[in-house]
C-alpha cells in the first residue's frame, strides 16, 4: 500500500488554501422569497395537505350551503358509509398507484369474489366462513395473476389490467348467471357475509362496520408504507424503478407483494360490499375502479408514482363523498355533482404538477 | 503473485448492433486503487457494470479472489461485499437520505416491534447516516430525513459515495464520483479513497480528471474502444502519456506495462 502523501504534494495549488476553509457547519440558508414559494414547499414536504384542507373547506362550505342538517352526525357518518366501498377500493387502488401503475380491474375484482363468496356460502353450501376464506384468497390470485403479467410478461399495468378487468367482469357474469344474490336468500343460507353491514351507534352517528374496515385498513396500510422496510421499497420503486433495481431492491418480487396485497384488499372489499349493498349483484360498482381512481387523484398521490400518502386517498374518498352529499342536498342535480367532481380531479392534478416543480 | 481481486477475461456485451464490451479483460489487485480512463462511449461503465452484476455480459469470464461468479443482480454482488457508485447515482429522490443510504439493508428494531412488526429503527439509520455524511465533510445538508431530491447533484452524490465505502468489505467501483462535486468536495473524496486503501479495500476509480487520477492511483487501466488497452503505472509515465494512448495518438506500451 502506498504511503501517505506529504501535505506539500497533496492536489493541486489551488486546493492548498482548503486546509483555511471555513470548517463550520454550514448553516443551511433560508430563501424562501414569497408566501407562495413557502406554501409550494409547505405541500411538498407534507402531500396529504391539499386533500385536507379541500376536506375542511367543502364541509364548511357545505355546511353553510345546505344548513345544519348537513353537519348533523347522523350524515357525517351516511358519508362515511356510503364512501366505504371505494374508500377501500381506493386504498387498493393506491398501493398500485405508488409503484407508477394503475389497476382498472379493482372493481371487478371485488365484485367477482364477493360473487364467489355468494356462490359458495348459500348456493353450494360451503360454511360462510370458508367461503369468505376462498373469496380473499381467490383476491390475491387476482391480484398475482396482473401482478404476473407485470413482473414477467413485461406488459405495461395499464393494458394489463384493462384485459384483466374484461376477464374478470366476463368471469364474474358468468359465475353469477347475471343474476343478482337477494338479500333475503344471504339472510337465511349465510348472514355472516353481511358481516360488514351490522351498525352501531355512537351519539347521533350510525357507524357501519364496513366503515370502520375502511379506516382500519388505511391505517395499516400507511405503517406498512411508512414504517416498514417493504413500504420503503415500494415508494422507491414508484419513483425510478432502475435506481430501486441498481440499490438493491428486489423489484419484481415487491411489485408481486403489492398486486396480490391490492386484490386481497379488494375481495375484503368485495366482503363488506355484500353487506353495505344488502345483495350481490354483478352489476353493481361498474365504475368502481375510476371512482376509486378518482379519490387517489384527488388525495394527491401522484399518478406518476412515488409520491403521496395513502391517507391522502382516504380524504379524496370523503371529499368525493362530501361533495355528492353536500350537492344533493343543496338540490343541485346530480349531473351537476359529476361535473363538479371532473373539475376536483383536474384541479387535483395540476396542483399535484404545480407542488412537483418545487426546485431543489 | 498473488490473487487478484477481480479478474475478467474476455468479457462481451453487445446491445443490438453496439458492442459495449469488445473481448475485455480486467484486473483488480488487492489493496490498490486501480483507475479507469478512456473516452466518452469508450466502455468504462459498462464493464464494470459487468462486474457488479449491474449487467450481465453475453461472453466471457469473472473471478472474484480466484472463483468464478455469474452475477444475476447487483444484490448478489452487493451480498459479497462489493460496492458501486453509479454514473447515474442510482438513488431515489423522492426517499430521504437515509432511507436512501439503506435501501435494501434497512435496520429494523430490536425485540417484537421489529419481529413482528417489521418496524424499522430510522433513529438508528438517521445517526449511522448522519455520521457518515460527517464523515465526508457533507454537512451543508439541512437534515438527514429530507428528501434527495431537495439536494444538490453534488450532494447527491456526496450520498452514493459515503452509501457505498460505509458497506463495501471487498471493493469498491466509483464511476466517476467526484464529475459533480466541488473542489473541496472533491479533495474529500480522494482523501476517503485513501482511507478505505488503508483499510486494505481496493477501489476502481473511473475518472475523467486526470490529476486526480494520478494522484490517488496505483495502477491505471486505459480502456479505448470497448476493451483494455493496457495498463501503465503512474509513475512511469505523465498525464499527456495516458491521454496520448487513451485517445490513440500515440502506440500503448506492451500488454503488462504494470
Ligand atoms: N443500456 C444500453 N443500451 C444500448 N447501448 C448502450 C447501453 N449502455 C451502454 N451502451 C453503449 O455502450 C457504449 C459504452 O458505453 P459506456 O457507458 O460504458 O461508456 P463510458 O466509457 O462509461 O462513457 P462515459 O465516459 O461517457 O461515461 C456506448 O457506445 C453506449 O452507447
Ligand atoms: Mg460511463
Amino acid at each position: 500500500m502506498s504511503e501517505p502523501m506529504t501535505p506539500a504534494q497533496k492536489g493541486q495549488d489551488f486546493e492548498q488554501t482548503l486546509d483555511k476553509s471555513d470548517a463550520k457547519v454550514a448553516a443551511f440558508e433560508v430563501k424562501h422569497h414569497t408566501l407562495l414559494d413557502r406554501i409550494q414547499h409547505l405541500l411538498h414536504n407534507n402531500p396529504t395537505l391539499v386533500p385536507v384542507i379541500v376536506l375542511v373547506i367543502s364541509l364548511v362550505a357545505f355546511g353553510i350551503i345546505a344548513g345544519g342538517k348537513f353537519f348533523s352526525a347522523f350524515n357525517l357518518s351516511l358519508i362515511l358509509q356510503q364512501v366505504s366501498i371505494i374508500g377501500i377500493l381506493a386504498a387498493a387502488q393506491s398501493l398500485i398507484i405508488l409503484t407508477a401503475g394503475i389497476d382498472l380491474s379493482v372493481a371487478a375484482i371485488m365484485v367477482l369474489m364477493s360473487v364467489v363468496m355468494g356462490n359458495l356460502a348459500v348456493f353450494a353450501g360451503v360454511p360462510s366462513g370458508i367461503a369468505i376464506l376462498a373469496g380473499l384468497a381467490g383476491g390475491v390470485g387476482a391480484g398475482l395473476m396482473n401482478g404476473w403479467f407485470i413482473t414477467r410478461v413485461k406488459l405495461p399495468p395499464f393494458i394489463t389490467t384493462l384485459g384483466t378487468w374484461s376477464i374478470f367482469y366476463a368471469l364474474l357474469l358468468w359465475l353469477s348467471g347475471a343474476q343478482s344474490i337477494r338479500g333475503q336468500d344471504i339472510d337465511t343460507e349465510a348472514p355472516f357475509l353481511k358481516f360488514f353491514g351490522a351498525t352501531f351507534n355512537i351519539g347521533g352517528a350510525r357507524i357501519t362496520l364496513s366503515a370502520v374496515l375502511m379506516i382500519a385498513i388505511f391505517v395499516v396500510l400507511w405503517y406498512m408504507l411508512n414504517k416498514t422496510a417493504w413500504g420503503r421499497h415500494v415508494y422507491a420503486i414508484g419513483d425510478d424503478k432502475e435506481a430501486a433495481d441498481l440499490s438493491g431492491i428486489r423489484t419484481d418480487r415487491t411489485l408481486l407483494s403489492v398486486y396480490g396485497l391490492s386484490g386481497f384488499v379488494c375481495a375484503l372489499a368485495g366482503w363488506a360490499s355484500i353487506g353495505r349493498v344488502g345483495s350481490i349483484s354483478p352489476q353493481s360498482f361498474y365504475e368502481g375502479n375510476l371512482d376509486s381512481i378518482t379519490a387517489v387523484v384527488i388525495g394527491g398521490i401522484s399518478l406518476f408514482g412515488g409520491r403521496g400518502s395513502i391517507l391522502g386517498a382516504l380524504f379524496g374518498a370523503l371529499i368525493v363523498g362530501v361533495f355528492r352529499s353536500g350537492l344533493r342536498m343543496s338540490g343541485v342535480d346530480v349531473l351537476w355533482q359529476v361535473f363538479a367532481i371532473g373539475w376536483l380531479i383536474i384541479i387535483a392534478v395540476a396542483i399535484d404538477q404545480w407542488i412537483r416543480r418545487v426546485s431543489a | 503473485m498473488t490473487t487478484p481481486v477481480v479478474q475478467a477475461r474476455g468479457i462481451v456485451k453487445r446491445y443490438g448492433h453496439v458492442t459495449a464490451i469488445d473481448h475485455s479483460d480486467f484486473e483488480l489487485r488487492p489493496g490498490e486503487v486501480l483507475a479507469v480512463i478512456g473516452d466518452n462511449g469508450a466502455g468504462k461503465s459498462s464493464i464494470v457494470k459487468a462486474i457488479c452484476g449491474a449487467t450481465i455480459p453475453d461472453e466471457g469470464e469473472i473471478l472474484i479472489e480466484g472463483k468464478p461468479v455469474k452475477f444475476n443482480s447487483p444484490i448478489e454482488a452487493r451480498d459479497m461485499g462489493i460496492e458501486i457508485v453509479y454514473q447515474n447515482l442510482a438513488l431515489s429522490p423522492a426517499l430521504s437520505i437515509a432511507d436512501n443510504m439503506f435501501t435494501g439493508r434497512e435496520i429494523r428494531k430490536e425485540g417484537w416491534m421489529g419481529k413482528i412488526l417489521r418496524m424499522l429503527d430510522k433513529p438508528a439509520m438517521e445517526k449511522f447516516a448522519r455520521e457518515k455524511l460527517t464523515e465526508l465533510g457533507l454537512m451543508t445538508v439541512q437534515s438527514i430525513k429530507q428528501p434527495v431530491e431537495t439536494l444538490s447533484g453534488g450532494q447527491r452524490q456526496g450520498v452514493a459515495v459515503a452509501r457505498a465505502a460505509a458497506f463495501a468489505t471487498k471493493f469498491i467501483i466509483m464511476d466517476e464520483p467526484t464529475a459533480a462535486l466541488g473542489v473541496k468536495e472533491s479533495r474529500k473524496v480522494l482523501e476517503l479513497i485513501q482511507d478505505v486503501r488503508a483499510r486494505g479495500i481496493p477501489i476502481i476509480l473511473i475518472s475523467h480528471n486526470m490529476p486526480h487520477v494520478f494522484e490517488v492511483a496505483d495502477r491505471i487501466h486505459i480502456h479505448r474502444l470497448g476493451k483494455r488497452l493496457c495498463t501503465i503505472d503512474p509513475k512511469d509515465y505523465t498525464m499527456s502519456d495516458a491521454v496520448a494512448f487513451m485517445t490513440g495518438a500515440k502506440e500503448p506500451p506492451a500488454q503488462d506495462a504494470a
